[in-house]
């Protein structure tokens, strides 16, 4: 079977920007990354959108093929929370690999924060929840990851401070992109004083929610491979996971692992999910990438910084560059995709061969993993 | 019982006892309303009452309201407990109690009427 490649990757800047919608920022992505590919937009024969929450259209890849001049042949939306983003580099991937598609456009966009009330987002996200047996209690998704967070926390004796330490550390990071959604430098004790959301998650232990776009070409040539991919699907609900140490996420990344023929020992640069500082925590040692508990320690090593042994969402994550709804979890891929082809500029870390990528959707439910290996740098 | 509660599967419920679901084929019980056993693959799921009593595997005090309704109920702990029969529910906590405690439900209406399964230590 033939290779599939990333061969560009494009972003709007994250934060607050009103007078954009949905598919403004979509557009604006989508053209960005075909402007970096060099090619001719009709090219582009495949077409996967991610959801938008503030723009619920029944058919998104047509929608934006004709707001982007595209005649695609193959076309459609995508939804799977968080993990969206990632499955849809993989279906990219696929169809390329299979021959069915040459050049896909992948893309998503939101104006989560200008587009509806912080309220009616909030209302929205929990709907992932159980409608019966967990919406009615008054919950939220901070609260989900709260009641799984305490849990785990028990279990393994990682401390609101364990915690905290990530948030700080993302910060630090989207303060060196240009592009990303809050630069102010936090420190953990900024975090542990931080609001109280859901114990034990505080203000600062959640993502912001923010406006933008991010977009990719996935093609039969490229600087960056996608050398595997793999997915896991075991609960939806909170009430339904069936182990807190085997959510999904290690079976997705032995699938794709295994899909590339690499191991964990030959990953050199992390993009990981962050939704919230637990969600960084449980999956970097549910992955393998730290032993339990011991995240945090692996942190304040330095082992996770620019100069480290495993650099980790050097744009600041989710956490600190933005959660735009899908195009949040593409920023990852978009911070990986750079480092890889050496184009992250004053950010930039020596040369890095071999990135593992997650995400998660839903309250750790949806699981990708995917390795994305430098090619001819 | 009150047209108000929620109902799971297709029994007539008292509304002192959690409705769930089992399985007729392997015995296996399942809180959030499935299609299949995914223990046993089984479809022949029928309505049980669980007893009501487990162990508090999570909680969360609440501090972010999703809601201005919630907002007015603030604050307020919110709990998953393994019960008995073994699947996990969610649910609102009164009094105090840990991780691992042991705790018993009933079927309360909070303050506004909201009606919500409530746990409490059990003594």
């Amino acid at each position: 079977m033939n290779h599939a490649y990333v061969l560009s990757a494009a972003n709007t800047p994250f934060g607050r920007f009103p007078e954009r919608s949905a598919l403004d920022l979509m557009a604006s992505a989508a053209n960005g990354a075909i402007a970096a590919a060099g090619v001719d937009r009709r090219e582009i024969d495949g077409v996967l959108c991610g959801y938008a929450t503030t723009f619920p259209h029944l058919m998104l890849g047509t929608l934006l093929s004709e707001k982007l001049g595209i005649d695609p042949h193959y076309a459609h939306g995508v939804q799977m929370g968080g993990a969206t983003g990632a499955a849809m580099v993989m279906l990219a991937g696929e169809l390329v690999r299979s021959g069915r598609c040459r050049r896909v456009l992948v893309v998503a966009g939101e104006n989560r924060l200008t587009g509806q009330a912080r309220d009616a987002s909030i209302q929205t996200l929990a709907q992932v929840g159980d409608a019966d047996m967990e919406v009615p209690n008054g919950v939220s998704v901070p609260a989900y990851y709260a009641l799984m967070a305490s849990s785990y926390m028990a279990r393994t004796g990682t401390s609101g401070a364990d915690l905290a330490a990530f948030a700080a550390k993302m910060r630090a990071n989207a303060a060196r992109h240009p592009d990303a959604h809050l630069r102010d430098p936090i420190s953990v004790e900024d975090v542990l004083a931080s609001k109280p959301i859901a114990s034990p998650l505080r203000l600062l232990d959640c993502c912001p929610i923010s406006d933008g776009g991010v977009a990719f070409i996935v093609s039969d040539a490229g600087p960056v491979r996608i050398a595997g991919a793999g997915q896991a699907h075991r609960h939806q609900h909170l009430s339904a996971m069936r182990d807190i140490m085997d959510t999904g996420a290690s079976r997705a990344f032995a699938r794709a692992s295994q899909d590339a023929a690499v191991k964990r020992e030959e990953i050199d640069l992390l993009g990981i999910y962050d939704s919230f500082t637990i969600t960084l925590t449980m999956l970097l040692e549910e992955l393998g990438f730290a032993a339990r508990g011991k995240a945090a320690e692996r942190l304040r090593a330095g082992d996770f910084d620019s100069d480290g042994v495993l650099p980790l969402n050097l744009h600041g994550g989710l956490l600190s560059f933005g959660h735009s709804g899908v195009a949040g979890g593409m920023a990852h891929i978009a911070e990986v995709w750079r480092q890889l082809t050496q184009q992250a500029g004053t950010r930039q870390v020596s040369p890095r061969r071999c990135a593992a990528v997650h995400a998660d959707g839903g309250v750790m439910s949806a699981h990708v993993s995917l390795i994305l290996t430098a090619e001819g740098v | 019982m009150n047209a108000d509660l929620p109902t799971h599967g297709e029994g007539a419920l008292s509304d002192e006892q959690m409705g769930v679901l089992r399985c007729a084929d392997c015995g296996t019980w399942w809180a959030l309303s499935p299609y299949a056993c995914a223990h046993c693959g089984g479809v022949n799921l029928v309505p049980a009452k669980a007893s009501g009593r487990g162990v508090v595997r999570a909680r969360s005090d609440i501090a972010r309201a999703p809601d201005d309704r919630w907002r007015a109920l603030l604050p307020y702990t919110l709990v998953l407990v393994q019960l008995e029969e073994g699947p996990t529910v969610m649910g609102h906590l009164q009094g105090a109690a840990a991780m691992g405690d042991r705790v018993c439900v009933q079927r309360v209406r909070l303050s506004d009427g909201t009606p919500v399964w409530q746990f409490r230590a059990m003594t």
